[in-house]
């Protein structure tokens, strides 16, 4: 594994759920390929080398790092910003590190209440509201844990970024794809792209991958999936008046979740041109809902039930308000 | 007080801490094994759509996702009042134990197995999943993969996708399964049956057939009586997808059988302040700290404790190993923490004979797999048994079904405060006045905490199966006396 | 509330109806307040919910879309688009701390000076009493932190 003649590679997981690793492994045989062209220089998951160790290389001296999960805490901005010096090329890496993913919808609340809710659960005993501390005097010594910041970033929003591989994980196919691309280049086969680019993604919205039946849409009412008598396997879903984030999403999926039924998520984050996923659904859904009365059409508008939490379910940390204003509110 | 500080523990989700405080003499005073992250789904989830909350809660966990969609899908369904039909509960137990099947899997192959084949004390560079592959076969390796791959495959046929499932909702499925899925998904989980009780072969060859091995699991240094806790069926035979959950004491007796619904009768949360996560205990016996025993209300949930807590298995082949690993181990209940490796794969060889079970009933392909909801949406709780532990879903909604509070119990956090009393006790018992730290010693104390597969930890694939670690020893004046790594 | 709160407000008018009106206010000294920014659009229904969010997250206050009444669209029906937008976006919005009163829209025809100014008086006024917005977003790094693509990438 340490062999000082192969470029170095690494992968981290800040504030994440580990999804994005087993992508990574769904690739199977493949990650062989991985060991075979690089020297794992820092992967937490897989191997042991530890963050003294990457502060010992030089500035620059791993090649490419995948870089997951979103900056939740201190330890998460702190090594983002060692990586980002220690890598040439760091690649924000799943939706968490794009846009902040589903954990990012904490930045409608306000830190004391998260802490209030979690510390205070129906199941919890804690008469004397005892909080985590940084640091805290324990009878042997100082304990200390990483300070949870008031709002959770992405992270082109700490450091600067390379490349981005969007998903919520990235499609397995996809993270082979590039790294296929990747060996192509190191074999002098190929090009880098453009800095900035975003990988292993379509060009167009969901919709375009998606094999469901679309009609020119006049949308009367909106509904929720386990209201629903049948439900037509081969109609589109936002047509039976289901939210579907697909007309917002980045296509590169597959369009696995229509076609299984469930409505897109919208995991794989807006296109590159749209810098707001919630401005695009409301444009989307707008063009398609068929009244014209102003009262009906808040009517309608209403039976849209969380629109907030649905249009900004993965891209709330990463849109252009970034947050509820709730999460400034310091005590 | 001297201190030995061990950070991070990679291997964690997130970034664990091991803090080891030496009293003047050398001896272990005390251990503090900290979590350092927090992201706070019990806040977020409020003021969410309950039909949206399995594919909320799969991000809890990317490696268990299927549990969170399950136990959420059932607290939904609760919510509503609502039983789905048969053929969706066939389906979501068929996904669930195809899941088991690769979650432990890369369990036992890449985190726990390479400390038995190697051996605990093998060189660093070799005790991981490619010394594995050079000392036992690449067929070995391919046997792994293709264990993993099939798990996904019948994951994706049923769930939508390999990572995050999306077709659980309140009422049922959004999708079935074809008859030619059907065929494909019964014969992977045949091959599975032969993976299972070929991995339960090489453990006993490898491991129960090695003294010095056996000495290690049942040794005291990893001996920790405890209660515990595991979800049984009618007939108090171990079941991952539907039950009740059973409580037994240090000595084998029968506390209780609850509904789910009535968790907080039995467990309550522990909070401490040097750390984010809380730790759970048994409110009729109480908090009294990081004790074993009878009289401590600390429990472990397990695949230990889902053995101990049961009659035994609900399917033949696994029953056969159920009754030779008591037979083995001395009776009910199993106290060596380290034989949590065994009972995981008795529980592979289940899941794969579950699996096959499932394919096989007749309304597995019927197109009967959801139900409209009718009743207005209040509150509910789902559960199932994830691989590390009884994962339990709480949901409160207003009138629309939108979630009002939200509370979680998660299958690893149940295992806080064992872990930790383990972590000590292992420190404790390798590190003494006069001791010499070595890689050895380090790996063992490692093992404690590897046996209950924390999922933070991602039991993933590994190249090397080492767990990194420092250990800086520092004097009194915070001078560093010693620093010894361990690398692959 | 700040001591003296001068609101910093948007507006987006639509070419042929509400612009035209804010001309003729103009020429005719009709006075409005100095408070708002007029950016004009070809049409009302032009405008991408983005506008607004960007405007806000930038460190206006409020922001108001003014267009051509219902049936006179110059594009038809294009107005009743931005309706749909206004509505979804202030539904979308009041969950994050952003009150429904920040963003309104006002239809005005050409001949309509008077009314259209008497409409952006008193949406300053009610931006005043609402208090500033002082996002805090914009106070951070640097939001345009995004991917960009080359156009070569785009589909023939």
């Amino acid at each position: 594994m340490t062999n000082n003649t192969k470029p170095k590679f690494a992968m981290y997981w800040a504030a994440a759920c580990g999804g994005c690793e087993i992508a990574v492994l769904n690739i199977h045989e493949k990650i062989l390929e991985v060991d075979k062209h690089f020297d794992v220089a820092f992967w937490p998951v897989a191997m042991d080398a530890k963050y003294q160790d990457v502060e010992k290389l030089q500035d620059g001296e791993i090649l490419l790092t995948l870089f997951n999960g979103s900056i939740r805490n201190e330890e998460n901005e702190h090594i983002a910003r060692l990586l980002r010096r220690k890598s040439q090329l760091l690649v924000a890496f799943g939706s968490c590190a794009n846009e902040g993913s589903i954990p990012g919808l904490a930045n409608l609340s306000a830190r004391a209440e998260i802490f209030d809710t979690v510390y205070g659960t129906p199941s919890t005993d804690n008469p004397q509201g005892i909080r985590p501390q940084a640091e805290y005097q324990a009878p042997e010594g100082t304990l200390s844990i990483p300070a949870f910041n008031p709002v959770l970033r992405p992270l082109a929003q700490v450091v600067d970024v390379d490349y981005y591989i969007p998903g919520c994980p990235p499609e397995s196919h996809q993270i082979a794809a590039v790294i296929d691309a990747v060996i192509a280049v190191l074999e002098g086969k190929a090009q880098l792209p453009p800095k900035g680019s975003v990988l292993g993604a379509g060009t167009a919205a969901v919709c375009d991958e998606c094999q469901r039946t679309r009609n020119v849409k006049q949308i009367k009412n909106f509904t929720r999936i386990q209201n629903m008598g049948e439900i037509d396997p081969a109609l589109c879903l936002l047509e039976q008046g289901l939210i579907c984030n697909g007309p917002a999403t980045l296509s590169g999926c597959g369009a696995l979740c229509p076609a299984a039924g469930a409505p897109c998520a919208g995991c794989y984050g807006s296109l590159p041109e749209a810098i707001d996923f919630g401005a695009r659904m409301v444009s989307s859904l707008a063009s398609v809902v068929d009244e014209f009365d102003p009262r009906k059409i808040d009517l309608t508008m209403d039976e849209i039930a969380d629109a907030t939490g649905v249009f900004y379910r993965f891209g709330l940390a990463g849109s252009l308000l970034q947050t509820g204003k709730a999460s400034w509110n310091e005590e | 007080m001297e201190r030995i500080t061990i950070d991070p523990i990679t291997r964690l989700e997130g970034h664990g801490k091991i803090e080891i405080f030496l009293d003047p003499a050398g001896n272990v005073a005390n251990t503090y094994f900290q979590i350092p992250e927090l992201r706070g789904f019990e806040q977020f989830c409020v003021g969410r759509r309950v039909e949206d909350m399995p594919i909320l809660t799969n991000r809890i966990c990317g490696v268990c996702p299927e549990a969170h969609h399950m136990a959420s899908a059932k607290a939904a369904d609760a919510v509503y009042q609502v039983d789905p039909p048969r053929t969706a509960k066939l389906l979501r137990e068929l996904l669930y134990s195809a899941f088991y099947v690769t979650d432990h899997t890369t369990h036992f192959y890449a985190l726990g197995g390479p400390d038995f084949v190697m051996g605990p004390d093998a060189p660093v560079a070799e005790r991981n999943i490619l010394g594995v592959i050079h000392k036992v076969g690449l067929e070995i390796a391919g046997k792994v993969l293709q264990a993993r791959k099939s798990g996904h495959a019948v994951i994706e046929m049923i769930g939508g996708r390999k990572v995050h499932p999306c077709t659980s909702i309140p009422g049922g499925q959004t999708k079935g399964i074809s008859e030619e899925q059907r065929k494909e998904i019964e014969e992977l989980g045949r091959w599975a049956i032969d993976f299972a009780q070929f991995s339960l072969k090489l453990f006993t060859d490898i491991v129960l057939g090695n003294k010095d091995y056996v000495d290690l699991i049942l040794g005291d240094s990893y001996y920790i009586p405890m209660h515990y806790i595991g979800t049984v069926d009618e007939n108090n035979k171990v079941n991952f997808y539907h039950g009740k959950i059973s409580v037994v004491n240090p000595e084998g007796e029968r506390l209780g059988t609850y509904e789910a619904k009535d968790y907080r009768d039995w467990i309550a949360e522990h909070v401490e302040p040097w750390t984010y996560l809380k730790f759970p205990y048994l409110k009729k016996i109480g908090w009294k700290g990081f004790e074993g025993g009878k009289d401590s209300g600390v429990y472990s949930a397990t695949p230990l404790s889902r053995l101990n807590v049961a009659d035994g298995m609900a399917t033949p082949k696994a029953q056969e190993e159920y009754e030779k690993f008591y037979a083995t181990l001395g009776g009910k209940p199993v106290h060596h923490q380290l034989a949590t490796h065994w009972a995981r794969l008795i529980e592979l060889l289940y899941a794969a004979e579950r699996w096959v079970e499932l394919a096989t009933d007749a309304e597995i392909t019927s197109d009967k797999f959801r139900t409209q909801v009718t009743e207005m949406p209040t509150e509910g709780v789902g559960c199932v048994e994830a691989p590390r532990g009884t994962l339990i879903h709480h949901y409160w909604t207003d009138e629309k079904g939108i979630l009002t509070k939200v509370n979680l119990i998660v299958g690893t956090t149940n295992n806080y405060a064992p872990i930790s009393m383990s972590i000590k006790k292992a420190a404790q018992s390798f590190i003494k006045e006069g001791t010499v730290v070595t890689e050895g010693l380090l790996n063992r104390v490692e093992m404690a905490f590897r046996s209950y597969d924390p999922c933070f930890g991602c039991a993933t694939h590994s190249l090397a199966g080492q767990m990194p670690l420092e250990v800086k020893i520092t004097d009194a004046q915070g001078e560093t006396i010693q620093v010894l790594r361990q690398y692959c | 509330m700040q001591e003296h709160f001068e609101p910093l407000v948007l507006g987006f008018t639509c070419n042929w109806c509400s612009y035209r009106a804010a001309d003729m206010a103009g020429t005719g000294r009709m006075k409005y307040p100095p408070n708002i920014r007029l950016v004009r659009l070809m049409c009302s229904g032009r405008l991408d919910p983005t506008f607004i969010l960007k405007a806000l997250a930038e460190g206006a206050d409020g922001v108001l879309i003014t267009g051509c009444h219902p049936g006179e669209c110059h594009y038809i029906e294009q107005n009743y688009k931005a309706l749909r937008r206004v509505s979804l976006l202030k539904r979308v919005l009041q969950p994050m701390g952003i009150e429904p009163g920040r963003i309104k829209l006002v239809w005005a025809s050409a001949a309509e000076g008077m009314h259209l100014t008497k409409a952006i008086t008193e949406f300053v006024d009610e931006i005043r009493a609402l208090g500033p917005l002082n996002w805090p977003a914009r106070t951070q790094i640097p939001i345009s932190a995004k991917p960009v693509r080359q156009l070569e990438e785009l589909p023939g």
